[in-house]
């Protein structure tokens, strides 16, 4: 048996039966992590050692009654772990250690599952295809040559080649959807608000959000359980109540009302995605819920009110990267300002700062009200089209991503075009709502990812629905195959690999 | 030409608060350098502000003392710009919604009430301290102070001259003491101030070029470097030139303004929400609760010695312009029954050694008790007025029981009649010359045989008892 395969659920019932001991579990995620993160890169920091003895622990107390207990996990590298580097990709924080952690770690921790390590990201979150890392690219266990989608392009890439049971990563304006739907597994941002950001570096404070990505949506509730609800640490963090995620597993969605937005099918979407999506709304269908096309008019003005708002959020929050009290400094240096200078512009790689000028410019005087202020108009419509829809709506459903994963370098010449990726996925984050992405087919041998939008706070009627379709379907079983050499070519066999599930059974 | 000089003051103010405005550390003056510190005030990568719930209070307090108007709904904004004692590279403070505004406070001048409006009262985070070491091509940074509560106080454009603003200041002070908000220790950063200053013809309407000084050190500099600008500004309108706007720092030694014409100056704090914090709604009843429990103010103390203690106007003022002198003296007459008698104690003496010695009300060794005692002791007729000033004066610098200090001295009053009548004899033998001169009906004569009677007993002599024995052993 190949144990690094499990899942969070089926993990659990080994441990608590003893089957397997936790320490054998993650030492047999290390050897798989020795055996293909070559070629996939998922990971920045290992921490074996500590993960080891961690597990050992573990085994020695013998309380599996959580559900994450003893459970290797994959952290994004912008999530603080104390004692453990956390980087976010970038070269400025390149040696930082945090001396805490965020409520993120302490809640993983307490639960006792095992942090094998830090994944790779696009720097501070910026990106969508996780070459934006100072230090490497991320490849998509599906084919090599292709992005994992980002900004957790590592820890989606690290959930669906096996080298962790589940992982963790941040969700800005897509960041951890888009890269589950271009890796063919399940990821979730939750409501803005549900899950605490204290230790979570910041990008932009207004949209980011840290959510599970997992390899099915049992695994997705089984996680939001332990990290959301309330912390006195974030103040945007909310004061209401955390159900048991689990109990929204029910294959059921029969009476339920489902909008389909058209503009999420028009220009740009491409045709096997746009397919792959309306036969998963067949499927909800079948099911028993009803489908309507919806409109949520001001769609397209969403992702340019987010590529002000982000940017200026952000150069106000990476503006504290000056080398003086931590991280990178740079050498040689004249005066303060110089100091500031080099030690940013050798620190920042260059989306982060192309981001940072346009944040800057958005906010300067005379500017502000034409951009940041006007932006800030643009997303109350944008949540105001929502609200319009789930009056009478239970959920939406619409692509995570235009396009399946596209090929390494073929968008990094023109941001503009890498923008478009969270076309499908930003009006999530301006709205502040709740978000999952789940595989509903391939596009040749690439995921095609399903996004199921929710009402704010209400996880488990996207949590039921996500439960239902993949019940309903196969395509969660798929496996890539990266372990055979001629792993860096798009189609691929591999007989070691589970069958491939042919799509909607239902 | 006659002028007009307009004055705005910018007063920052530290609050009392036990710890931080968005962390939990201490806000405790001195410490070794960077102990009062942690991960959120050293703005580490991720971590978040929590509003202390003290610090907004203390706010919405100091609004409501100051006559504001405390807003319903506010929140807090990001000032940007970078500098080393800054750590997040911004400040958390308040742009379009602070926490109070449109309030004013009333200073008398020239024995009238002028009412100086107060714009807005905002609440914002204190930044670190750059320490410059001596001979080093370096600077050191001390993150104590990153995130003290301040609040700053704006103050409407109707200062009319430096008198006014020295007046202003003193009354803000004082009234921020009453309220127990904050220490007001310049000499310790907690309250420091920027002002504005400029100068119009009489009769105009419209506002001349204002100039700024920033970071005044004390009430005297700020008085003075008004008196300073505004001589310059008249000069230069006078010699035809053009003054520009522009901010000018205090040189205290050379008593000028100096142009600080940088490029730094010239910033652009990109203001925007922080998003970090949720807006405050800020509670009808906890604002009226807060209100409720404000104490009693400077100018309503005044008015009550006035009406209740039958002092003059001029010293209810003075007794009342700080919290701690007014309280030391209520302490006292809670100890002693005339509180005119008291009030002449401490203006006078007490006050007249503070000033010689340079010390605050704060520091005073003795406690108000004593001071009663010892009036008690006058009132007996243990010690007379003269000694009691010598007595006050021991007990000032040691702090020591007026018992103990008159018995150790040797000072109680000789009102024993034998012993005076025996005195007086010795001193009219001694004084031929003067007893014939009082006999030839020159009254001084006998101020001269009084002065010796108390030279005689050190001062000790019963005035009065003297007085009647000379008389009566003269015939
Ligand atoms: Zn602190």
């Amino acid at each position: 048996m190949e144990i690094y395969r499990l899942t969070i659920h089926e993990a659990h019932e080994l441990l608590k039966k003893r089957e397997i001991s936790c320490e054998e579990l993650t030492k047999a995620l290390f050897d798989r992590i020795k055996s293909v993160d070559e070629k996939i890169r998922a990971y920045i920091t290992l921490d074996e050692e500590g993960a080891l003895q961690k597990s050992r622990e573990v085994d020695k107390r013998k309380d599996f009654t959580n559900p994450l207990t003893g459970v290797p996990v994959a952290i994004k590298d912008n999530i603080c772990t104390e004692g453990l580097k956390t980087t976010c990709a970038s070269k400025i924080l390149e040696n930082f250690i945090p001396p805490y952690d965020a409520t993120l770690s302490v809640r993983l921790k307490s639960r006792d599952a095992v942090i094998l390590g830090k994944t790779n990201m696009d720097e501070f979150a910026m990106g969508s295809s996780t070459e934006n890392s100072a230090f490497f690219a991320t490849r998509n266990p599906w084919d090599t040559t292709r992005v994992p989608g980002g900004s957790s392009g590592g820890s989606a890439a690290a959930v669906a080649a096996d080298e962790c049971i589940f992982a963790i990563g941040s969700d800005t304006g897509g960041s951890i959807r888009q890269p589950a739907g271009y890796c063919g597994v399940v990821g979730m941002k939750p409501t803005y608000g549900r899950v605490s950001r204290y230790g979570l570096v910041a990008y932009a404070s207004s949209l980011d959000q840290i959510g599970p990505i997992t390899k099915d949506v049992t695994d997705c509730a089984m996680v939001l359980n332990a990290i959301a609800g309330r912390d006195i640490m974030d103040s945007t963090s909310a004061d209401i109540p955390v159900p048991d995620y689990t109990l929204s597993l029910k294959p059921d969605v029969s009476g339920m009302k489902i909008g389909i937005p058209r503009e999420y099918f028009g220009e740009g979407i491409d045709a096997e995605v746009r397919e792959a999506v309306l036969n998963a709304a067949k499927v909800f269908e079948k099911m028993g819920a009803s489908c309507e096309e919806i409109s949520l008019p001001h769609t397209e003005y969403a992702l340019w009110a987010y590529y002000i708002i982000a940017p200026a959020e952000a150069s106000s929050n990476l503006a504290r990267y000056d080398g003086i009290r931590y991280g990178v400094r740079a050498k040689d240096y004249e005066d303060l300002i110089d100091l500031y200078k080099k030690t940013r512009s050798e620190g920042f790689g260059a989306e982060v700062k192309r981001r940072i000028m346009l944040g800057t410019y958005a906010l300067s005087s005379g500017y502000y009200d034409a951009y940041y202020l006007k932006a800030q108009k643009v997303r109350t419509l944008v949540k105001r089209d929502f609200d319009q829809a789930f009056k009478k709506y239970d959920f939406i459903l619409c692509p995570t991503a235009p396009t399946v994963a596209f090929k390494i370098g073929e968008n990094t010449d023109d941001p503009l075009k890498m923008y478009m990726n969270d076309v499908c996925t930003i009006p999530v984050n301006m709205a502040g709502l709740p978000g999952i992405s789940l595989p509903c087919g391939f596009s040749g041998n690439m995921p095609i990812g399903l996004q199921i939008i929710g009402r704010p706070f209400d996880e488990p009627t996207i949590l039921q629905a996500a439960y239902a379709f993949e019940q309903a379907t196969e395509y969660h079983l798929k496996k890539p195959c990266i372990d055979s050499d001629t792993a860096s070519s798009g189609e691929q066999k591999c007989d070691k690999e589970p069958d491939a599930g042919k799509g909607v059974i239902a | 030409m006659n002028y007009e000089t307009v004055i705005g003051l910018e007063v920052h103010v530290e609050l009392l608060t036990k710890s931080k405005v968005f962390c939990g550390c201490s806000t405790e003056f001195g410490g070794e350098p960077n102990t009062h510190c942690c991960p959120i005030c050293l703005g580490m990568p991720g971590v978040l502000p929590v509003t202390n719930k003290k610090a907004v209070e203390y706010a919405i307090k100091a609004g409501l003392a100051l006559n504001c108007e405390i807003a319903a709904y506010s929140k807090f904004d990001r000032k940007n710009y970078f500098y080393p004692d800054l750590p997040k590279a911004y400040q958390i403070s308040q742009y379009d919604l602070p926490i109070a505004r449109n309030g004013y406070i009333e200073i008398e001048v020239d024995g009238k009430t002028r009412r100086i409006g107060i714009t807005r009262v905002h609440l914002e985070e204190d930044a670190g301290k750059l320490i410059h070491e001596e001979g080093k091509n370096n600077s050191l940074v001390d993150l104590n102070r990153t995130g003290v509560p301040l609040i700053e106080i704006v103050s409407e454009p109707d200062i009319r001259s430096p008198e006014e603003a020295w007046l202003y200041l003193n009354k803000l002070k004082s009234i921020l003491q009453y309220i127990e908000v904050s220490d007001c220790k310049m000499e310790e950063g907690s309250l420091r101030c920027d002002v504005n200053i400029s100068i119009r013809r009489e009769g105009v309407d419209k506002f001349g070029t204002k100039v700024e000084i920033k970071n005044l050190g004390s009430f005297k500099a700020v008085r003075r470097s008004l008196e300073y600008e505004e001589k310059r500004q008249r000069e230069v309108i006078e010699e035809g030139g053009e003054l520009i706007q522009e901010t000018r720092r205090w040189d205290e030694v050379r008593g000028v303004t100096v142009s600080m014409r940088n490029k730094e100056e010239a910033h652009d704090y990109r203001y925007f929400p922080e998003p970090d914090l949720v807006p405050m709604v800020l509670d009808k009843d906890w604002i009226a609760e807060i209100k409720a429990n404000l104490p009693e103010l400077p100018d309503a103390r005044k008015e009550r010695y006035v009406k209740e203690f039958g002092l003059p106007a001029y010293d209810a003022g003075v007794l009342t312009s700080s919290k701690a002198l007014s309280d030391f003296y209520e302490e006292c007459i809670s100890h002693y029954h005339d509180p005119k008698v008291v009030s002449n104690w401490v203006m006078v003496e007490m006050m007249g050694l503070l000033n010689e010695k340079g010390m605050e009300v704060e520091q005073i060794k003795f406690k108000p008790e004593q001071l009663a005692a010892m009036l008690r002791m006058m009132d007996q007729g243990t010690i007379s007025g003269k000694i009691a000033k010598e007595v006050f004066r021991d007990m000032f610098e040691t702090g020591e029981d007026p018992e103990v200090i008159v018995k150790r001295k040797g000072l109680v009053q000789i009102s024993d009649e034998k012993e005076l009548e025996r005195i007086a004899t010795k001193v009219i033998e001694q004084n031929q010359k003067s007893v014939q001169d009082y006999k030839n009906g020159k009254q001084k004569a006998l101020g001269f045989l009084v002065g010796q009677m108390m030279k005689e007993t050190r001062g000790k002599a019963n005035p009065q008892m003297v007085n009647e024995i000379l008389k009566k052993l003269l015939g």
